[in-house]
């Protein structure tokens, strides 16, 4: 089984100009891989990552030179020396480099900083995303009310729903309301901005405004218990028009194809917890799998969306996803299992 | 020059500015015959105990080197769990470890890093090096010391213990909620473990702050106004005020969340109307401190480690200590900077942006006091000056990420990555570790009377600073590149695969380095020659030790005049050898140490410390088993463990404290005679009692705050149905109960001053019994208005702070029937009246609890 980091985002982003803010230092990082690659910080497919990078680096370089200049000092002033300096210079030298130059390197910082947040998390455009973090999945919802925010709530009912893939529309400040239900989870889409907490009882709110088309990764920021690390979704910017056609065909029901796979999944209880819908299937624990064969990954973003792996993850929840909450099905023989994967690869 | 007179060449009374007359010393304390009866005497008064007795020792240098050899025992173990946490992450979709195993192992990694090793080392060393840098012989409540130091291994090794059962904690050594709190997301034991043994620690902690506190500000030498304090006596007082005021509000929450985890109590389960958050509130509100706690007595070594080798004092004495007080205060307003991303409002973040890149100046002072003492002083270089360079290197990276991340929209990105990782690592590895390494090897003639080898150090620093940066710096980047934190596995093409690998290889040789200095420590040193004493020409008291190891710490109790007098006051070494200063003798064969003024150290009492004793052990042992039957639900075990825990502490008290002496003064030389017995505000043991009701205080106003954060984030609170609940009838009752306690409390004190014992005698009684009756009435009142604590969060709230109250005031009630026992055995009496000196101050904050509870739940829904 092959487990995949990345969707198509990667091949599409990959180390193009990586290091083209004038980073040459850094050079010798290049075969870290993919500076660029669709889980970065670096990645600048959003306002806020970019202007956050263009912060990093100002304040990289600045604290590397002041680094440089204070162990300067301190290598200087531990050698063995014939003479000792004044003691007005060592006065001098706290009163500016202990008090004046912080003070004011920081308040500039400070301010420099502070004024990069209003636009990140002012007002956004249209219908907002409800964005649930559950153990160990995300549930997403389209077109319902935005600003519902603060304590002591839920998210708002209702929108058309999916799980673990999230499309956004290109140059749009779309906002998403978090929430959770179980535990707290944290919903960071590293190319696109910062991190924002997913409360039980609490909504929160972040604006995502895309600046390039292609597929990012998002993941679970909170440790949220054992399959923590393998709670990932993706996130796939188009440009607005594309936006509304795909709101449209997941608000569709499935189209079905009729097969064994449907009996089956009946059969076998799959509709407790997951929706189908246009079938019996209205369970509302798990994902939403009524266009699951169109996203790109499945076991919320951690394996390529192919009937084999869809097939692999059934038999064996717990072994490819430690922790997760989905019973295995080791009951079901390969030809079960291959029926039940065909048919949901189709749901397209 | 012979002659006692004569071999007199400071005119001390003119030098210390002293308001006491100073004598010239007793011309006997120049005969050798006289002095080595003295010093034979001295020897075994403060000799350790032999054979298994040896256990029972209480003396501030045994109890110091377990301490510190328990929670270097910690570190190793935390730096195994670390290297396997590097051996799984070395390579992407590994295997190692299983994801359930990780999680015990990375949260057993922080939190015996944090509580285990970080925290307890430095109140271990402060018990080592504190006394001898006063020129005590012993702290005040050794005792108190030892009891401390049982709980902490007693409790440490449980929560460390449980991973070899599989039943450790998994949450993260901030353990938010309600991941953690609610049993079917976190099954077993694992968060009792973490929250029951690490409560019980917390205890030790406060216990050993109290005891620095009142030995920084009670026990200096006669002299050494507070102006003259050594640098680590300062850091001392801050770091140890910062305990009290910090782990509070944990102990607070440990609370709250026990009680949800145990009984379903729904504060952090917004279902019921609770709120994770309220968690992460005072967690961090301690964890921020924590962080200045864990780093400020590290700078605190390298301020006593700088002026030696720069072979001057410290230059800007007042610009570093006023940056250390301010550091502690600061650090005390940043504490939501660790919760950017839950959805504070932008005004919130601004201030806590500001106010976190804030504390980076008082730093930054102290950073350039180090800098310009060197600069202005000769330096000879050495090994703990390498480690000193290196601490300088780490941890100024770790600052200026700091000031990175303390901006909110770039904490944004960082938080909770691998930025952080590295981060917390830079500023603790660098701001902690590496100057402890520092102090090892600088202090280590003072306790093992040899010098490491510089070799070895030389070779352990390198390989330390290498492997650290090898394995810290590459995580700025992989947390950049979308490593979120406390994951046990990550997917391959991300760019991760390098950083990770690096990052791993250099943890191995970190800890590489660090075996070399546990080697060095351990080796058998036969072949080593003793250093000579004050090996590398220091100023400070401590290192009046003497290359043959004495228990009794200082020949004889110095008059300090200076900050450096071994540098600053003629013939000052031998004029503490031959007994020149006060206390040369122990001719009652007691441990007798002196007690000065707070701030103008002006010599007020000789005071008797108590030996050796079993009784902190058993108080631990029983302690213990308190919290840890509570664990396993083995409700009538923990209340028998509670029982015995009670009878343990008051006969310790009892056998132990407030002795009635043979005698009212004694001579304690050069023509000083001072009193053996004080109460009130001048005694130690009230000082403790009002510190350690402070730290108790603070507790009782976080769980107040929770009630008041509760009724801002509800619209409804008390909420429907029960508005009426607790009423007023039976809290104001209580309250009238609890006013007469409180008065009866007090009175005692004043009869009992006043010479009339049976009527203070009654009023020990009395209130003891009124203060029964309060605590009755006020857990009446929710009980009969129909309060359910698990139905919702303000009953559960009201019910908390009612039970705080009523178990304050059965505390309350058993001090005054000691007091009144003790009274009956003639153990107090109107002159010799510590016992009820303190249980009434005890009261004060009695009548005040009880007066802010009732006010709470009952007056404050009339008028919300």
């Amino acid at each position: 089984m092959r487990s995949v980091g990345a969707g198509e985002g990667r091949r599409a982003h990959r180390c193009e100009g990586a290091f083209a803010r004038g980073v040459p230092i850094l050079a010798f990082l290049a075969f870290a891989g993919c500076v660029r690659g669709p889980q970065s910080t670096f990645a600048g497919a959003g306002t806020e990552a970019s202007s956050v990078e263009g912060l990093f680096w100002w304040m990289l370089w600045g604290g590397v030179a002041i680094w440089i200049v204070v162990l300067g000092v301190g290598v200087y002033a531990s050698r063995p020396r014939p003479a000792a300096h004044d003691e007005i210079v060592g006065k001098r030298m706290i009163l500016w480099g202990g008090v004046v130059f912080p003070t004011v390197t920081l308040a500039i910082l400070l301010g420099f900083g502070l004024a990069l947040m209003p636009p990140f998390r002012g007002p956004a455009e249209g219908q907002a995303i409800a964005v649930s973090g559950e153990r160990f999945w995300w549930r997403v919802a389209y077109d319902v009310e935005p600003g519902q925010t603060g304590v002591a709530r839920g998210l708002p009912p209702g929108g058309i729903e999916s799980a673990n893939e999230i499309v956004l529309p290109l140059g749009v400040r779309t906002e998403i309301l978090l929430g959770s239900p179980d535990v707290i989870h944290s919903f960071w889409v590293p190319a696109i901005a910062g991190k924002v907490d997913a409360i039980p009882g609490r909504v929160n709110r972040i604006v995502l405004e895309p600046t390039k088309t292609g597929v990012f990764n998002g993941v679970c920021a909170e440790f949220c218990g054992d399959a923590h690390a393998q709670m990932a979704f993706r996130v796939v910017v188009v440009t607005p028009e594309e936006y509304a056609a795909e709101v449209a065909r997941q608000a569709s029901p499935a189209v079905l194809t009729g097969t064994r796979g449907e009996e089956l999944f009946l059969a076998n209880g799959c509709g407790a917890c997951h929706s189908v819908r246009g079938t019996e299937a209205q369970g509302r624990v798990g994902p939403d799998l009524t266009h699951v064969g169109s996203r790109r990954t499945i076991a919320a973003g951690i394996l390529d969306n192919t009937p084999e792996n869809i097939a692999q993850f059934v038999r064996a929840t717990g072994h490819v996803k430690q922790g997760v909450e989905m019973p295995a099905y080791p009951m079901l023989d390969d030809d079960e299992l291959t029926a039940i994967a065909d048919w949901l690869g189709a749901l397209q | 020059m012979n002659g006692a007179a004569g071999a007199w060449p400071v005119d001390y009374q003119k030098a210390a500015n002293a308001d006491w007359p100073i004598a010239p010393s007793d011309p006997r304390q120049e005969d050798p015959e006289y002095r080595k009866v003295q010093e034979e005497r001295l020897e075994r008064v403060w000799a350790t105990p032999k054979g298994w007795r040896y256990w029972s020792d209480v003396n501030n240098t045994t109890i110091g080197v377990w301490y510190t050899a328990a929670s270097f025992g910690f570190m190793l173990f935390a730096g195994v769990l670390g290297l396997m946490i590097r051996a799984q992450l070395a390579v992407p979709d590994n295997d190692f470890l299983s994801a359930t195993f990780y999680n015990q192992v990375y949260t057993l990694h922080g939190t015996v890093m944090m509580f285990l090793f970080a925290v307890p080392i430095f109140e271990a060393v402060a018990i080592i090096l504190l006394p001898q840098m006063l020129g005590a012989r012993d702290l005040p409540f050794p005792r108190l010391s030892a009891f401390g130091f049982w709980c902490f291994i007693i409790g440490g090794v449980f929560v460390a213990g449980s991973i070899f059962f599989d039943s450790a904690p998994t949450g993260g050594w901030f353990m938010y909620p309600p991941l953690t709190t609610q049993e079917r997301f976190t099954p077993g034991y694992g968060p009792d473990v973490w929250l029951l043994g690490l409560s019980f620690i917390e205890v030790a902690s406060i216990a050993a702050a109290v005891e620095l506190i009142v030995g920084t500000l009670k026990c200096r030498p006669p002299g050494m106004r507070i102006n003259l304090m050594p640098l680590y006596a300062w850091y001392v007082l801050v770091v140890a005020t910062m305990i009290l005021f910090a782990f509070p509000p944990l102990i607070a929450g440990d609370i709250l969340f026990e009680l949800e985890r145990l009984f379903g109590w729904p504060f952090f389960d917004p279902e019921r109307g609770g709120d994770p958050v309220l968690w992460q509130h005072l967690f961090w509100i301690f964890g921020h401190p924590e962080v200045y706690i864990v780093f400020l007595p590290a700078i605190a070594l390298i301020a006593m480690i700088v002026p030696t080798f720069a072979r001057r004092p410290i230059l800007g004495y007042s610009w570093i200590v006023l940056a250390a007080v301010g550091t502690g205060f600061l650090s005390f307003g940043l504490w939501a900077h660790h919760m950017y991303t839950t959805g504070l409002p932008a005004m919130s973040l601004g201030f806590f942006s500001a106010a976190s890149e804030a504390v980076a100046i008082p730093t930054g002072v102290q950073i350039f006091v180090f800098l310009a003492t060197l600069l202005t002083g000769r330096v000879t270089y050495q090994v703990p000056m390498l480690f000193v360079l290196g601490s300088l290197g780490v941890f100024v990276f770790g600052g200026i990420t700091g000031v990175m991340v303390a901006i909110a929209p770039f904490d944004w990105q960082a938080h909770d990555s691998y930025f952080v990782v590295a981060h917390l690592h830079y500023v603790l590895v660098g701001g902690m570790v590496f100057p402890l390494v520092a102090g090892v090897y600088y202090f280590w003639p003072v306790v093992g009377q040899k010098r490491l080898s510089d070799k070895l150090g030389r070779i352990a620093f390198w390989l330390m600073f290498v492997g650290f940066n090898l394995a810290f710096a590459p995580m700025h980047w992989s947390g950049l590149m979308g490593m979120p934190r406390r994951v046990w596995t990550y997917p391959a093409g991300l760019g991760l695969e390098w950083p990770n690998l690096i990052s791993s290889g250099g943890g191995f040789v970190f800890a590489a380095g660090f075996l070399v200095v546990v080697f060095d420590v351990l080796r058998p040193k036969g072949h080593v020659p003793v250093a000579e004493r004050n090996t590398w020409n220091a100023g400070t008291l401590e290192w009046l030790a003497e290359t043959e190891d004495k228990n009794w710490g200082v020949r004889s109790i110095p008059i300090v005049t200076t900050r450096y007098p071994l540098w600053e006051q003629p013939r000052f070494m031998e004029d503490v050898d031959k007994g020149r200063f006060y206390l040369p003798d122990a001719e009652e064969n007691l441990r007798e140490t002196l007690v000065t003024s707070v701030l103008d150290a002006k010599p007020i009492q000789c005071l008797r410390v108590p030996g050796p004793s079993w009784m902190p052990f058993w108080a631990a042992v029983f302690l213990g088993a308190v919290f840890i039957l509570a664990v396993f639900h083995l409700w009538m075990a923990t209340i028998v463990a509670m029982g015995l825990a009670l009878v343990a502490i008051i006969v310790w008290l009892w056998r132990g404290t407030s002795f009635v002496p043979e005698k009212k003064e004694k001579d304690v030389g050069r023509g000083l005679s001072l009193p053996l017995y004080m109460s009130g505000p001048q005694s130690v043991s009230w000082w403790a009692m009002f510190i350690t009701m402070t730290g108790d205080a603070t507790a009782f106003l976080s769980l107040v705050f929770g009630y008041y954060f509760f009724f801002t984030i509800h619209q409804d609170f008390p909420p429907p149905g029960m508005e009426n609940a607790p009423g007023q009838l039976w809290p104001m009752l209580s309250l009238a109960l609890f006013a007469s306690a409180w008065g009866l409390a007090v009175a005692a004190n004043r009869l009992n001053r006043a010479g009339r014992v049976p009527l203070a005698r009654l009023a020990m009684g009395g209130g003891g019994v009124l203060s029964l009756l309060a605590a009755a009435a006020l857990l009446w009142a929710p009980y009969a208005t129909g309060l359910d604590p698990v139905v919702h969060v303000y009953p559960a709230i009201v019910w908390t702070l009612a039970i705080w109250t009523a178990v304050h005031a059965a505390v309350g009630t058993i001090m005054l029937f000691y007091c009144l026992a003790r009274s009956l055995a003639g153990k107090l009496t109107p002159e010799y009246d510590i016992d009820i000196c303190n249980v009434a101050l005890y009261w004060h904050f009695m009548g005040g609890t009880a007066l802010v509870t009732i006010g709470t739940i009952s007056l404050f829904p009339l008028v919300a």
